[in-house]
């Protein structure tokens, strides 16, 4: 049986937003920071995947492109890559619960804030650990 | 000159009677006169209230004491008749189920802030036009579909059967779910949370048989699949429904129960 759906129309044209900030659920602000963190990677494997192609170009080239980030700047965006990797790689699994687990949108919150608490854990030494070298060698020291 | 009723009640310079135990708070309400203004712009306005009134009763304050052309909906004020549905500081609720003892600030003078409901078009003030809303309503088929012979006797249903759609049977039209939905403010065309409710509400029926249609018609581009699963929806509602969950229940008939 087919249904000609139709969805409705009228006079959607004519809505004006109140101007006011919506303060949502947190899973609509995990939502948003889903979205920016998806398109972020998204840029840098638009990167990545140029500058790796450079090899097959010149490999000097290549070589010049790779030794520029061996900088502080880099390494920072570095430590931003693999925070919004994580939160966007559990948030997605959070994500596939509420779809598939038939309890898991009733504990959406509870695994957000699960979520939260492991990027915390992995973050907090991941960038004592990812920027130490850097650190250091800009600031001296032993 | 008729003397107060009671000697600690007084009246506040704006005219609202100001019982013993009430503070002032100011209500910031978002205002449109379309026959005057080119734009929305804010107004605040100073009023006592008593912890236990609702937001509503400042509401009807404001337009009996201080400015009559307040125009907002309200039917029952008991939560029942889901007319008063607004953006209450930031979040979809009914002015008649939130207390103001819930919006008082922990120090300092309480702004308590009002706007329409977002996503349907504005007429005046608080007021929005409901018809998108309604129309999305209606075309998902919100009553009973059966074919063959009407059987002579009630349609039997187990307790079993019945729980299946519960929860989804307490909505009550207030639209707060649908307009709390950042899909349905980017893109009027998406069905919203309210309508996928009452869908969900007769799709899970036993005694319906027109599940098919509308699961059909919910499969479209503007069906379930735009839900990016925010949860605002269940958080607004004010029956409890647990919105989101049924969506999902939806999506997931159209995956695991057709072939």
């Amino acid at each position: 049986m087919t249904t000609t759906a139709s969805p409705p129309t009228g006079a959607g044209n004519a809505r004006r937003g109140s101007g006011t900030l919506y303060l949502g659920d947190p899973g609509m602000w995990s939502w948003v920071l889903h979205r920016i963190t998806g398109v972020l990677t998204f840029f840098f494997l638009f990167v990545h995947v140029l500058d790796t192609a450079l090899v097959r170009v010149s490999p000097s080239t290549y070589d010049e492109v790779i030794s520029s980030y061996k900088t502080p700047l880099v390494n920072l965006l570095e430590v931003g890559l693999v925070g919004a990797v994580l939160f966007h790689a559990l948030n997605g699994l959070r994500v596939m619960l509420v779809d598939f687990w038939s309890k898991g949108p009733r504990y959406q919150r509870q695994m957000l804030w699960g979520i939260v608490v492991v990027w915390l854990l992995v973050m907090i030494p991941g960038t004592y650990f990812m920027l130490e070298r850097t650190i250091s060698e800009l600031f001296g020291g032993a | 000159m008729a003397a107060p009723a009671t000697a600690e009640s007084t009246t506040h310079p704006s005219g609202i009677p100001a019982p013993e135990g009430s503070v002032e708070v100011t209500v910031k309400i978002h205002r449109f006169n379309p026959e005057q203004d080119e734009a929305p712009h804010w107004e605040s306005y100073d009023v006592p209230a008593l912890p236990t009134d609702r937001v509503l009763n400042l509401l009807i304050n404001i337009k009996s004491y201080i400015d009559g052309s307040l125009a907002f909906r309200r039917s029952c004020a008991h939560g029942i008749c889901g007319s008063d549905a607004m953006q209450i500081n930031g979040i979809n609720r009914l002015a008649c189920k939130v207390l103001v003892k819930d919006l008082l600030a922990k120090k300092g003078k309480t702004t308590i802030t009002v706007a329409p409901l977002k996503g349907l078009p504005l007429l005046k003030d608080l007021y929005v036009d409901m018809e998108p809303f309604f129309e999305a309503y209606r075309s998902i088929k919100p009553y009973l579909i059966t074919y063959g012979n009407e059987p002579t006797r009630e349609r039997i249903q187990s307790p079993a059967e019945r729980a299946q759609f519960d929860d989804t049977t307490k909505c009550i039209l207030c639209a707060a779910c649908t307009t709390s939905c950042p899909v349905y403010w980017a893109d009027g065309s998406y069905f919203g949370p309210a309508a996928i409710v009452n869908a969900h509400r007769f799709i899970f029926d036993s005694r319906d048989e027109g599940a098919e249609e509308r699961l059909d018609i919910l499969n479209d581009a503007e069906g379930v699949w735009r839900c990016r699963t925010t949860f605002n929806c269940t958080d607004a509602c004010p029956r409890g429904i647990e919105v989101t969950k049924a969506i999902q229940e939806v999506k997931r008939a159209l995956l695991f129960r057709r072939t």
